[in-house]
């Protein structure tokens, strides 16, 4: 049985590199990603879930990083935006106009390209599920909505 | 930032989640059971919720699987909703989970999470009431297993120091017909004003209800009611409607006089859907 009682240095796979972070067992993860590994492309929106500007990906899929305790990303391949390197995805949402502020830019990009990976051929209802799950305060929806369209029909590749 | 310490274990087999639950409770630490998380997480930060330690239940097989079981099908509570969703096994229990949150929070929301959660909701009961599932429960004596309308009596009625460790279905529920819609005040993704999901076995009607009371139910003169052939759809609904009164809930979603309006409007709309009821 895995235990952490206390603050301990513990190992985190990270955009496919083993770091090593000092957290408590009450630590969020986006806070451990900002504060300690200075991966600052997660951002702390309403953290509480709701917005989405925070999401990573634990393997493979996507998860608000305000709701996951560091220490369950343990064994867990992460993957924050820095990770991406010229997805696909990043692409698009510069041709397509896919961001205003830039600020819930990073949770989308991550939504979009797990959605693009995972189900590469999706009906309309699941891309509009998927996207959902995060906000534009910018509206940019749209936009958004043409930029991982064209990732998924390989206008942009 | 959750504003106290707690200590994380997560045990690798069901006895010892059981006798490290009782340890830490032993020890004053006040435990808890940790699927998802999401509900611990955000009821922390805001201090609404304390704990000493959390015991994960996420490496537990018995909480991981997904099993195939000849006439039943088990489903481990540490699925996550997303995992039900693409799953797909059981249709109307795939659109429920499809419906609760968003798709990212589907990604950590557990089944038994959801199911044991604070929240009135808990919309995943809903296809497992309609489909008489039975519940496994992980206690001292290991693992038992008790039929869903048992143990899920407006909540789930887990004994403190045990934890929901899976859900067995009858698969010839996969393939009967259902009905499933969810009404909210104004977003596609909020909180229910009402849930209903139905199931029809042979030409009977079986129909489940959340947002509508402060808890999750089915109710059997609900179901006499709709199953009543000889009376017209609009008398039917009506009567379903006078039948609930009592505990229909008025909230910022919804006063109790519009949810009325809208349950009798829901009824017509799955008595014109599920033909021949």
């Amino acid at each position: 049985m895995y235990s952490l009682k206390e603050k301990s240095v513990i190992q985190l796979n990270i955009n496919s590199e083993f770091k090593d972070v000092v957290i408590s067992p009450s630590d969020i993860l986006l806070e451990t990603l900002r504060g300690q590994l200075g991966l600052t492309g997660a951002k702390p929106g309403c953290e509480n879930g709701d917005c989405g500007a925070c999401t990573v990906l634990v393997d493979g899929w996507p998860v608000k990083s305000c709701l996951m305790l560091t220490v369950e990303a343990i064994g867990k391949q992460i993957t924050t935006v820095e990770g991406l390197k010229d997805a696909p995805i990043q692409k698009a949402f510069i041709e397509k106009f896919g961001f205003q502020c830039g600020y819930c830019t990073s949770g989308f990009l991550m939504v979009c390209h797990a959605l693009a990976t995972i189900h590469p051929n999706p009906p309309d209802i699941l891309i509009d599920d998927w996207l959902q799950s995060n906000i534009c305060r910018c509206t940019s929806y749209e936009e958004i909505g043409n930029a991982v369209r064209a990732v998924l029909s390989g206008e942009i590749s | 930032m959750i504003p106290f310490d707690f200590e994380y274990y997560r045990p690798d087999t069901a006895e010892e989640a059981v006798s490290t639950f009782a340890k830490l409770e032993a020890e004053g630490k006040e435990p808890v059971y940790y699927g998802g998380g999401s509900e611990l997480i955000s009821m922390a930060r805001v201090g609404s919720r304390s704990f000493g330690a959390v015991v994960d239940l996420k490496n537990i097989p018995e909480c991981r699987a997904m099993e195939d079981r000849g006439d039943h099908f088990y489903l481990g509570a540490g699925l996550t909703l997303s995992d039900l969703i693409e799953w797909n096994g059981f249709p109307l229990l795939s659109k429920t989970a499809g419906r609760i949150a968003d798709h990212t929070m589907q990604c950590k929301i557990t089944l038994g999470g959801n199911l044991a959660a604070t929240i009135i909701y808990r919309e995943t009961a809903l296809p497992l009431l309609l489909s008489d599932a039975k519940l496994t429960f992980a206690g001292a004596d290991g693992l038992k297993e008790y039929d869903m309308d048992t143990v899920f009596q407006e909540r789930l009625l887990l004994p403190r120091g045990e934890f929901l460790a899976g859900v067995t279905l009858d698969k010839s529920c996969f393939s009967l017909p259902y009905f499933h819609e969810k009404k909210t005040r104004n977003e596609k993704i909020d909180y229910p004003l009402i849930t209903a999901a139905g199931l029809k076995k042979g030409r009977t009607l079986r129909i489940a209800f959340s947002g509508l009371a402060a808890y999750p139910f089915r109710d059997a003169e609900v179901e006499k009611i709709l199953n009543s052939s000889f009376h017209s759809r609009e008398r039917r609904a009506d009567k379903v409607v006078k039948c609930l009164s009592d505990i229909i809930q008025s909230d910022l979603s919804g006063s109790a006089e519009y949810r009325r309006f809208v349950l009798k409007e829901t009824i017509l709309n799955i008595l014109d859907t599920m033909k021949g009821v």
